[in-house]
């Protein structure tokens, strides 16, 4: 597990992601202890804010640049970059190389953080060997696969493997988990009737599944079906897939109330 | 055709309410994705297929060039001819000249998304000429005046009951109490009154899926055999071919053709796969008196060694928008010209300019769908993106969006004020939540959001804040 054979145990710094830090701090503690149980050192950079996806996705590829070196200058002493979010990871890791000429040493420095940066669920399994966090959670969920996890960065059985080692949870999968909830980052507020209709087609196969919560590795897509779904009226909880790995999923769920409103 | 593209968003939003067109649309979900996933499933290599056939039209582009020009002298070895079409007017020019020249008034044709490129139909009735389409779904929205929404399905947008509705307006000289519930009752109806055209036509027209350098032939497939009769039986076949099409040998094809039909519609082969080299020799009991190719550029060449090269790879089976959730959602005409969809998305700017079409690369989520199924691998997601690049350095996008990004990357360059933004953030946006945990209504441009769907508010202070003031961290 520890990288050249030092005893110590590796050094994880987290990236937090922008919608972590503001809406959904549980996240970012529930990665801590996933990332800490299975015997890492976790460290939270403090110099750290965006990975720079939405300027990227913009077309605005200096800014992207400039917040990509930043990203690379604050992570790259680690061991491994690694981030509660598949879209946030898959950024760093597939589209950080693209900001770069050949000639540019940044270039290198983009690789070579790329090669230790992961999404946290598929790191726990894939890097880590973890097959169960000795979590407890009593209930029905269904888990949508977001995009830029599943399709950039491999992500769909990891996740299923360690909810089927949870204690009292049962996995219910909805029609098409693979198909977008249509979040899309500016999309949602560039075109948001049609994000508003995939996104209600996406909560219509939730609501069917009949299960109780819905889970995914990332907060972009589930603020947009949380959203959905409350708006619909629909009694369904949402949560990001880390809280109920690491056993932190007492309090409210993504967009519920303090008092259950 | 008239472009409609910069009134994407309103285009969309007509779809969207159109309950008619939803139902229709329900149509691409279940008539193609199924099929395509059993199709590539049952067949071991079809992952290693999808990598020969990339790799091989990367050659082609390579030496475009030399396979065209190979091309052109086995056409013209076997008795055909060649035309060179730089731009959509010499098209459509030299189509008219032949058809004037041949004394033609019928023009059978089969299915061609360049015709529909290049605005053939709207040109030969200027002309005085009659183009009757032949592929069903072609002939379909040709009787209402429509354009295909689907480069594989033109008719995709419209339910049954429609279509009997249009056959009843036009095929007035069948009995009008006739019932027309069934789909094949309707394909039998168009079969008999196509096949009166297809014995008067003078000129048949029809696309090319591939053209074969080795040996000067041109292939179309279909699943109504359509085209074979569009090609033999008129006095002269014209092909429309786009320079791109070209494969060097019979070989080559073979690999493309077994990754076209799974993944355009889930079959093995399309029903008539037809090969065309020249026209009728002697001692054939059929076949047209001439062979031309019109080999039409129209952009084509100028997207090679750009970013968009990869583009020319496309070999139209349509997965791309099959798989679209934004296409399954408003539909092929919202993108308001002639290719919809995420192929659409990155070829319409090429042809029609970004600054028209500009919507189209930047209305999709990047879920990466296309790319998954694209036979070809074509990176669709990451050439939309160049073209938001081009919109970017242009500074073809929204004041608003450029200066609120501006500012967004001023504040995330700097750690302390991004921490400060962060934390006033989630204070007022819990302020707004008022312990209910969500907003029902947001201002300014997060409008958009909260018009379909609650704001989530933050569960309490930032992670960074929480962390730092947790002791001993």
């Amino acid at each position: 597990m520890s990288p050249a054979g030092s005893a110590r145990p590796p050094r994880v710094a987290l990236f937090v992601t922008c919608l972590v830090d503001l809406f959904r701090p549980t996240v970012g503690f529930a990665a801590v202890k996933l990332i800490e149980d299975a015997g890492c050192e976790v460290v939270v950079p403090t110099a750290q804010t965006c990975c720079g996806q939405p300027a990227f996705n913009s077309g605005d590829r200096k800014d992207a640049a400039m917040l990509a070196k930043k990203v690379i200058e604050t992570f790259e002493g680690y061991d491994y970059l690694v981030a509660p979010s598949g879209s946030c990871a898959g950024h760093i890791a597939t589209h950080y190389v693209e900001l770069f000429d050949d000639a540019d040493p940044w270039k290198a420095r983009a690789e070579r953080l790329a090669a230790k940066s992961h999404e946290l669920v598929s790191f726990l399994v894939d890097v880590l060997g973890v097959t169960t966090t000795g979590a407890r959670f009593a209930g029905t969920v269904t888990y949508h696969d977001s995009c830029s996890g599943l399709r950039e960065l491999g992500v769909r059985d990891q996740p299923r493997k360690l909810l089927s080692a949870v204690d009292g949870l049962t996995l219910t999968e909805m029609k098409d988990p693979d198909v977008c909830c249509g979040f899309g980052g500016a999309f949602a507020v560039k075109y948001p009737d049609l994000s508003g209709a995939i996104v209600d087609k996406k909560t219509t196969n939730v609501v069917d599944s009949a299960a109780a919560t819905l889970l995914a590795g990332d907060m972009g897509c589930l603020m947009n079906m949380a959203g959905r779904l409350s708006r619909k009226g629909a009694k369904i909880e949402v949560r990001h897939v880390a809280e109920v790995l690491a056993g932190m999923a007492d309090g409210p769920a993504i967009g519920a109330g303090k008092k259950g409103a | 055709m008239q472009v409609t593209s910069p009134a994407f968003k309103e285009n969309a939003a007509k779809a969207l309410a159109d309950v008619t067109l939803q139902k229709a649309l329900k149509n691409v979900e279940t008539g193609f994705i199924a099929k395509r996933a059993a199709a590539a499933a049952a067949l071991p290599e079809f992952e290693a297929l999808r990598d020969a056939a990339r790799d091989l039209k990367n050659h082609v582009l390579a030496h475009l060039d030399l396979y065209l020009e190979a091309y052109e002298k086995k056409v013209v070895a076997a008795g055909g001819h060649v035309h060179w079409a730089e731009s959509a007017e010499d098209a459509r020019r030299i189509v008219t000249d032949i058809c004037k020249r041949l004394g033609a008034r019928t023009v059978t044709k089969g299915k061609s998304m360049i015709t529909e490129e290049i605005a053939l139909n709207d040109h030969l009735e200027r002309e005085g000429l009659i183009p009757v389409e032949t592929d069903l779904g072609e002939y379909i929205i040709q009787l209402r005046g429509e354009h295909p929404s689907h480069i594989v399905a033109p008719a995709v947008h419209l339910t049954k009951e429609q279509v009997a509705g249009d056959f009843r307006r036009v095929h007035t000289h069948l009995d009008a109490a006739r019932d027309l519930t069934e789909p094949v009752t309707l394909l039998s109806e168009a079969r008999a009154v196509l096949r009166e055209k297809f014995l008067v036509a003078d000129v048949g027209i029809t696309g090319a899926n591939f053209l074969i350098a080795e040996t000067g032939t041109s292939i179309i497939v279909t699943n109504e055999g359509n085209g074979d009769l569009t090609q033999t039986l008129p006095k002269a076949h014209i092909v429309m071919a786009s320079i791109e099409k070209i494969v060097p040998t019979l070989e080559d094809v073979d690999t493309l053709l077994r990754v076209l039909a799974r993944s355009a519609t889930g079959q093995e082969m399309s029903v008539y796969t037809t090969f065309s080299t020249g026209p009728r020799r002697e001692g054939d009991p059929d076949g047209p008196g001439e062979y031309h190719v019109v080999l039409l550029d129209n952009g084509r060449s100028a997207m090679l060694g750009t970013e968009f090269e990869e583009m020319l790879r496309c070999i139209r089976c349509g997965a791309c928008m099959n798989h679209c959730p934004v296409f399954q959602a408003v539909g092929g005409h919202a993108y308001g010209w002639v290719y919809p969809g995420p192929m659409g998305a990155v070829l319409t700017p090429t042809l029609i300019g970004v600054d028209k079409a500009g919507h189209l690369p930047n209305a999709s989520t990047f879920c990466g769908r296309c790319e998954s199924v694209c036979p070809m691998r074509i990176p669709l997601p990451k050439m939309m993106r160049a073209w938001r690049n081009r919109e970017w350095e242009r500074a073809l996008n929204p004041a608003t969006l450029r200066s609120g990004l501006g500012l967004w990357a001023f504040v995330a360059a700097r750690p302390g004020l991004y921490r400060l933004a962060a934390r006033v953030s989630s204070m007022a946006l819990r302020l707004l939540g008022r312990g209910r945990g969500r907003i029902a209504s947001l201002p300014f441009f997060a409008a958009g959001w909260t018009k379909m769907r609650d704001m989530p508010a933050p569960e309490g202070a930032t992670f960074m804040d929480q962390w730092k003031a947790r002791a001993g961290r």
